[in-house]
């Protein structure tokens, strides 16, 4: 029941006594607002990792080839190893049962693009249509290199969202002629890639056309493929049997990292996530700590304010209180202090960590989070310490004669 | 009003419990205006610290208008002490934080009296002591003779039965001492059973009976002292 007067009562001791309750709450404020500004670093920390690994589709396999730095079968060492389309054929048929997306890539670093009045050199790349998912790109309108595009030879392009507006204004790019080193190719859609801005520079078009066109006759850059399979024995195993593969195909020393090299992002995924389990253990063994320390705190505060206030409880009790009132009135200004105190160290965190916070995007740090779940859970965890802490001694103080309590100085 | 039959009181500290009431046999009756007198140590304070229901004893009776006060609920203890007694401690006993007013309210707030009902009250019993020009004073800010004056108030708001001083002259100058025992007086005079201990014989003079303790027991419950 709400007891207009008792709150009154409470408010009125709460004002009078300044020093009090400010101790009673500076350790839940505190407690709190490290936890938040530890779980928001924490987290942080997180989402810097995740960003710096990007958004590639994780259970990919990328490979490279260079030239040879380890002479083999009786061939010197610079050889240049280069895929071709049946190379690309051979890992698809050979890996058919493992591979779920695939894409071979035919790049020009500098492309002339214009449209209309408008010129820029940007990067394109002929790829498959599996290279979407291997990219994660997003569609915005229209729609991505498809099959009939390579089968036919298609002079389709696509043009990412960024560059859109330096070419096109407001206008609609679909259907749309640009020219990419002085050859004709018409806009088919338009892509986004959230988490890497950088790759909305480029522009894609079908693999087969860029061949033909820009001197590629069969050549491959580079193959990429995904596996079906997200687990990571899975994905060294056939790493490395791709490998090896590809090695005899080439006549390349085993152990040349240089001439063909294939990056397995399930592993560099697992490592960084390595890191941000370390970096998660750590955050919730200082944050236990802080909790912990807030818990000692807040008990220590209350078993002292009752001690402080026994007197008070004697006199009270000598004009008539029952100890019931007197315990109420220790334990709900002590839950208001405290709850309010927690509510304060919440709003504190959140107004540091969103004007400091933001400020601090580094390679390995960005957007901190504040955790409402966590901080209103440990809030009442130190609400209810308190008042468990402040409860004990408070009714033995409240349940002796009143003179015992008023002989205390 | 109150009876008294062989009480015993011990202290339980250190290893063996001090025997501190040997047996008291004591009368007041409704209306009177008695003192405690006794050397210090006699067992004054503890004699009274029990009429005022602000601590036990373990063996007798106690009697306080035909109730038998033993093992009572802490909700009953609380109504006695509220409602049926007035407590004056020497050393005042205030709520430091709160204002002189405030403090004479305090009972009002234990029998559910509105706030501003308690406050107009608190302040009528202030201008009974003199002090309505001290409400918004903290006790720190009092002189030991205010501050006397705001804890009889305060005893006083409740309109109780029985009204109990423990040396409440001790801490003040005799001119103080002599304006307070007035107000003990005109209390008496509305009717109030008054109790106040002292070791003061002028004090004693102006009670109507002198009750001598010595050494835990009653030696003289009717004793006549002379003012000096
Ligand atoms: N809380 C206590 N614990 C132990 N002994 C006490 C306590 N209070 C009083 N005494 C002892 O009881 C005796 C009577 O004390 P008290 O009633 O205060 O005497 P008076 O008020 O007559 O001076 C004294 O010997 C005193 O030391
Ligand atoms: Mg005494």
């Amino acid at each position: 029941m709400f007891d207009l007067d008792k709150w009154q009562e409470i408010f009125e001791t709460i004002r009078k006594n300044p020093l009090r309750t400010i101790l009673t709450g500076f350790s839940v404020t505190w407690g709190i607002f490290m936890l938040v500004l530890l779980l928001a670093a924490g987290q942080g920390l997180s989402n810097g990792a995740k960003f710096a690994f990007g958004d590639d589709a994780m259970n990919s396999l990328w490979i490279y080839s260079d030239v040879t730095s380890i002479a083999h079968n009786g061939m010197n060492v610079g050889r240049r190893i280069q895929f071709e389309d049946d190379d690309l054929e051979f890992v698809k048929e050979r890996y058919d049962a493992e591979i779920d997306q695939y894409t071979g890539r035919y790049s020009l670093w500098g492309a002339q693009i214009n449209y209309a009045e408008k010129y820029g050199t940007h990067p394109m790349r002929g790829v498959h249509p599996g290279h979407q998912e291997l990219e994660q790109t997003k569609i915005v309108t229209g729609r991505y290199i498809n099959q009939m595009d390579i089968d036919n030879i298609r002079k389709s392009a696509l043009i990412g969202k960024k560059t859109l507006p330096l070419f096109f204004g407001e206008e609609d790019p679909l259907g749309k002629w640009i020219r990419i080193n002085g050859v004709p190719f018409q806009i088919v859609g338009v892509f986004q890639d959230i988490e890497n801005e950088r790759d909305e520079e480029n522009f894609y078009v079908p693999i087969t056309t860029a061949q033909r066109i820009f001197n590629g006759g069969r050549r491959i850059q580079q193959i990429m493929v995904t596996l079906d399979e997200t687990d990571l024995q899975h994905s060294l195993m056939v790493q490395g049997e791709m490998r090896s593969d590809l090695i005899q195909k080439f006549g390349v020393h085993p152990n040349d990292e240089r001439a063909i090299f294939i990056r397995n992002l399930q592993e560099q995924f697992q490592n960084i996530q390595n890191v941000l389990d370390g970096i998660q253990a750590f955050v919730w063994l200082i944050g236990i700590m802080t909790i912990i320390a807030g818990i000692v705190g807040v008990s220590n505060i209350m078993v002292v304010v009752v001690k402080e206030r026994t007197k008070e409880i004697g006199i009270r009790k000598a004009l008539g209180a029952t100890p019931r009132s007197i315990v109420g009135l220790i334990i709900q200004e002590s839950v208001f202090i405290t709850a309010v105190a927690g509510y304060i160290g919440l709003v504190l965190a959140v107004v540091v960590v969103e004007f400091i916070g933001g400020n601090l995007v580094g390679s390995f740090f960005r957007n901190p989070e504040v955790d409402f779940e966590i901080a209103i859970y440990t809030t009442v965890l130190l609400v209810i310490t308190g008042a468990l802490a402040g409860l004990v001694p408070a009714r033995r103080a409240a349940k002796v004669q009143p003179i015992e309590a008023l002989r205390e100085e | 009003m109150i009876e008294i039959t062989d009480l015993h009181k011990y202290y339980y500290t250190g290893n063996k419990p001090l025997h501190v009431l040997k047996g008291i046999d004591l009368h007041i009756k409704e209306g009177e205006l008695v003192s405690i007198m006794g050397s210090s140590g006699s067992g004054k304070s503890t004699l009274l610290n029990i009429l005022g229901m602000l601590d036990g004893y373990e063996e007798g009776v106690y009697k306080l208008d035909d109730v038998l006060i033993k093992d009572l609920s802490e909700k009953t203890a609380a109504n006695y002490r509220n409602k049926f007694l007035g407590f004056v401690f020497q050393s005042f006993n205030l709520i430091s934080y709160k204002t002189a007013l405030e403090n004479v309210a305090m009972p009002l707030y234990y029998q559910g009296v509105k706030r501003s009902k308690r406050n107009k009250k608190a302040m009528e019993y202030l201008k009974s002591v003199g002090l309505e020009d001290w409400a918004d004073h903290l006790p720190s800010q009092l002189s030991g003779g205010q501050k006397q004056r705001v804890a009889i108030a305060r005893s006083l708001i409740t309109e109780p039965k029985v009204l109990l001083a423990d040396e409440p002259t001790g801490a003040l100058d005799t001119t103080t001492s002599h304006e307070v025992m007035d107000l003990f007086k005109s209390i008496h005079q509305k009717g109030m059973t008054v109790v106040i201990v002292t070791h003061e014989n002028d004090i004693a003079a102006m009670t109507n009976r002198v009750i001598r303790l010595r050494d835990g027991v009653v030696e003289n419950a009717n004793e006549t002292v002379e003012a000096i």
